[in-house]
């Protein structure tokens, strides 16, 4: 239990928490690494999921994305990070190798879930919708994406979640963030400040967790709220 | 774009890769092993919790609740989290391993079994089958795609996690990746480290599909959760 001692020395001591090194500047730091890829992801792989999904295509190439997505380790995203960032665009390390890799572990639960729920909007509410004269346009952006925003905003969040809960390992990319408090910890045999950023991100996580869902309740129209799918963590579930 | 990848691939010691072919297939073993074991280990604990929950159904909601919020803790956190207390063994990788397949395992097994058809069973105990048979010769048989619908899920994330427990641990394959990061960027090291998993994980997912199609030829489609 000396450990947990520790962290809380850690942890209540007025230096880890200020400076360009301290806490504040840290979660400063997490937050840009999560975001940027995050945004960007939802960007790229929402439309994609949701066109694919209305249009009924590119099935065996979700496929492919999601049994791929899920087999390439996160170390190995950052891996990938990396090299596109140093070797292949120069950007160097610390902020853009973490930011490539967490782009491409929030793809696949983005597209695969936007794309299921899209597909499995009630046929009825489609159908019902055609016969009333609405144009394609119109079915998707008002029938099918609001049926299906409860499901996609569960993935969003879980996405989210995944997203800083994986951030740290950027610190083995020389990144900056709560994982620094980790990697330091474990390097110097210091279990307190190791075991404190644990519980940093954790805690940021739940943070981000409850802000998502927050928004979720100005995302989802109000008669769906509270439908979030179970499917959707099915699909997303993938330890980060 | 090519002239991109030329200057970027430029210098790289590729030949390492076919020098070491020993060093890697010890990895790729080790790999095999800490998976084999935590995917035993869990299959076994998730058997005797989703029998459990099935007898007992006040417990599956407390059974998936529990693992779930595991499920949910970084893995990179929780090997760190164990560290201290069980310190850079084995063990602390297969605890942390173990843990995280019994979400996948328990939920697809317990799935599979509410599944089967309630005039299948009627019809069993119609015939005299006791509690013990309808289990072992019905019900799991036909339980079987979606439990290994399950497995197939929770090696594909076994594979990857054991790659993490290299930075506490031995970590089979991704001992290349956190050498490669040492070594100033070491590629061909990363590259193994990288891509052995991944393909690992692919091959693993492919037998177990062949081996559900192999013992259940009446089902083609598996019910993936």
């Amino acid at each position: 239990m000396d450990a947990v001692v520790d962290m809380l020395r850690w942890l209540l001591e007025p230096g880890t928490w200020t400076g360009p090194r301290g806490v504040l500047a840290r979660s400063v730091e997490h937050l840009w690494i999560s975001l940027v890829p995050l945004v960007a992801a939802m960007a790229v792989a929402i439309p994609a999921g949701v066109l694919s999904g209305h249009y009924r295509r590119g099935q065996a190439v979700g496929a492919l994305v999601t049994n791929v997505g899920r087999a390439v380790p996160s170390l190995a995203l950052l891996v990938f990070g990396l090299l596109l960032s140093v070797r292949v665009l120069g950007l160097g390390f610390s902020f853009w190798p973490i930011v490539f890799a967490l782009f491409f572990l929030a793809l696949q639960p983005l597209f695969t879930n936007s794309y299921t729920a899209v597909r499995e909007a009630e046929p009825a509410l489609v159908e019902a919708a055609r016969g009333q004269g609405l144009s394609e346009r119109e079915v998707l952006l008002e029938v099918e994406l609001p049926v299906a925003s409860p499901v996609i905003m569960t993935a969003v969040r879980i996405t989210a979640v995944q997203v800083v809960a994986t951030a740290p390992l950027g610190a083995l990319a020389a990144g900056g963030g709560l994982g620094r408090f980790i990697i330091d910890g474990f390097g110097q045999n210091d279990d307190g400040q190791m075991l404190g950023g644990v519980v940093l991100v954790a805690v940021f996580a739940l943070l981000v967790e409850w802000s998502v869902t927050r928004l979720e309740r100005r995302v989802i129209p109000r008669p769906l709220q509270g439908r979030t799918d179970a499917s959707a963590v099915a699909a997303a579930g993938r330890a980060a | 774009m090519t002239g991109l990848l030329a200057q970027a691939s430029g210098g790289i010691r590729w030949s390492w890769i076919t020098a070491n072919l020993d060093d890697i297939w010890e990895a790729t073993v080790e790999h095999l092993w800490l998976t084999g074991i935590a995917m035993v280990v869990g299959f076994a604990i998730a058997m005797v919790l989703s029998v459990a929950a099935i007898r007992y159904r006040r417990l599956y909601g407390p059974i998936t609740a529990t693992a779930g919020v595991i499920f949910t803790i970084p893995s990179f956190a929780l090997f760190f989290v164990l560290a201290p207390f069980t310190g850079l063994t084995v063990l602390t990788a297969e605890i942390g391993l173990v843990l995280y397949t019994l979400l996948v395992l328990v939920r697809n097994t317990v799935a599979g079994l509410d599944g089967v058809p309630e005039d299948v069973k009627e019809a069993a105990r119609g015939m005299g089958y006791t509690r013990n048979r309808l289990f072992l010769e019905i019900e799991l048989p036909l339980a079987i795609p979606v439990i290994i619908a399950g497995l197939r899920i929770a090696t594909v994330t076994t594979v990857g996690l054991v790659t993490i427990t290299a930075l506490i641990t031995f970590g089979g394959l991704g001992r290349f990746i956190i050498d490669g990061l040492q070594q100033n960027l070491f590629v061909p090291k990363l590259v193994v480290g990288a891509l052995g998993p991944t393909l690992l994980a692919l091959a693993l997912d492919g037998l177990l599909l062949l081996l559900q199609r192999a013992i259940t030829p009446w089902s083609r489609r598996a019910a993936a959760l």
